[in-house]
């Protein structure tokens, strides 16, 4: 595997090889390693989970990681431009993960660099390795995503986690997927358009939350706001509450891929179909057997 | 032509023919042609076309017609003919694709994409459909339509 921008940058039978692994080294059948390799985490934007389960990941396997988690430490705050930075990290180390603000970034990056580079997040686009984690989450509870019905509720338009899961569903053949926002924050027509399996759009989530396996929810992306009193007309319009998941199936699930606001009721991390802290946990695994893939480090 | 609105023929340079209607002043600005250069022009507007209902058609003297250009042209005018004209004789009839990418040209609407927050990340298109011309952003995916490319054009 070369660069990771978009999700459709994989086959099929690389997401499941991937899963594969990853059971093998959640059972302890496989050992990866990943000595004298030096990977690069380019935070130009915050992060907490994602950079630290790749940093995390890249530690586990006995490599080193370089590199930052915002543009005020780095050259970046006195003018320096991306591309100089991505030469500058192609020569430190053997990949670079990078997260930025701005939509193609991880693209534009990846031309520059000769080492392979993962994208943890570009501006409203895309962010991949959530997704093989949550299709992986998926793949741990029912087995397959195959056959399943989806909602996805909150953001569809700004969130990047949707792009990348609504594309990644295209290995998958789901049921049918429920895309659930308020008018304003519908999922982008150009990405609908290019989705082989049954969707439909609703603004309330009471309405199909009977028929729902997989209840994705995204955070409202208030930094990718065009301006501030568009955020205002949308912010709190949807929230997970104990009332909706009482109307919820005992064997659906909640996913999230976090960090949540206001948008899921604190009080519904007891219940039994809030998955998002066992999806958060699945990050370092994966993302390790991802570094391994891409990095080319040793198996055992 | 019908309706006697005759334009001589030019002995030296470029005819571009089958322009939809009312386009040819665009495809003056994509040559860079404001009409301070001195070139002697005949512009044709709104004629009847047996191929296209309407057509406009551009005569330019002294003036050759580069590669760029002309796939320039093709994003307005997918149709267009590009007669190269010696001695009053058409010596070469060149009929241009629409390019498969189109780099540097046109800039991307999306103000987050990285092409329009780097100085060193050039636009690059996919062309998504000919006639009329439909892009996508190679880097943020963004769509741009023909009415788009046209405004970016004539702005």
């Amino acid at each position: 595997m070369q660069d990771l921008i978009s999700i459709l940058d994989l086959a099929k039978e690389e997401v499941l090889e991937i899963f594969e692994k990853t059971d093998a080294l959640l059972r302890g059948k496989i050992r990866l390693r990943l000595d004298g390799k030096i990977v690069s985490l380019a935070f130009f934007e915050p992060s907490t989970r994602t950079a630290l389960s790749f940093e995390s990941a890249a530690l586990s396997m006995g490599g080193r990681v370089l590199g930052f988690t915002s543009e005020e430490s780095i050259s970046v705050a006195k003018g320096e431009n991306l591309a100089d930075t991505v030469r500058m990290l192609d020569n430190y180390s053997d990949c670079i993960v990078i997260r930025h603000k701005f939509d193609g970034a991880a693209k534009f990056a990846s031309e520059i660099a000769q080492k392979p580079v993962i994208n943890a997040g570009d501006g409203k686009h895309e962010h991949p390795t959530q997704t093989l984690i949550d299709l992986y989450t998926i793949k741990r509870i029912f087995g397959t995503p195959e056959g399943l019905t989806f909602g996805l509720l909150g953001d569809l338009r700004y969130a990047r986690t949707v792009n990348s899961l609504v594309r990644g569903l295209k290995f998958f053949r789901p049921k049918k997927v429920y895309l659930i926002s308020p008018p304003q924050l519908r999922l982008r027509e150009e990405i609908r358009n290019e989705l082989d399996y049954p969707t439909e759009e609703r603004v309330d989530p009471r309405d199909v939350i009977g028929d729902i396996d997989v209840l994705y929810v995204t955070r409202i992306q208030k930094e990718r706001f065009p301006d501030e009193s568009e955020y205002e007309k949308v912010k709190e319009s949807y929230r997970v509450d104990v009332r909706l998941v009482e109307e919820m199936r005992k064997d659906s699930v909640i996913l999230h891929p976090l960090p949540r606001v206001t948008e899921i009721d604190r009080r519904i991390d007891s219940y039994p179909q809030a998955k998002y802290f066992l999806q958060a946990s699945l990050a370092v695994p994966l993302r390790s057997v991802l570094l391994h893939e891409v990095v080319g480090g040793v198996e055992a | 032509m019908k309706n006697g609105l005759i334009v001589s023929k030019i002995k030296n340079g470029t005819v571009i023919d089958h322009i939809p209607a009312g386009r040819a002043l665009a495809v003056l600005r994509v040559l860079g042609i404001r009409g301070q250069e001195g070139y002697r022009i005949a512009l044709v507007m709104n004629v009847e076309s047996s191929k296209m209902g309407r057509k406009d058609i551009l005569k330019i003297e002294e003036r050759a017609i580069e590669e760029r250009e002309a796939e320039l042209i093709t994003l307005i005018a997918p149709e267009a003919t590009i007669n190269i004209v010696k001695d009053y004789e058409v010596v070469e009839k060149r009929k241009q694709k629409v390019p498969d990418k189109i780099t540097g040209l046109l800039r991307c609407t999306n103000p987050s994409c990285i092409t329009n927050n780097d100085p060193e990340a050039a636009t690059k298109f996919k062309t998504l459909r000919k006639s009329p011309i439909e892009l996508v952003c190679e880097y943020c995916e963004t769509r741009i339509t023909e009415q788009e490319v046209l405004r970016q054009i004539l702005e």
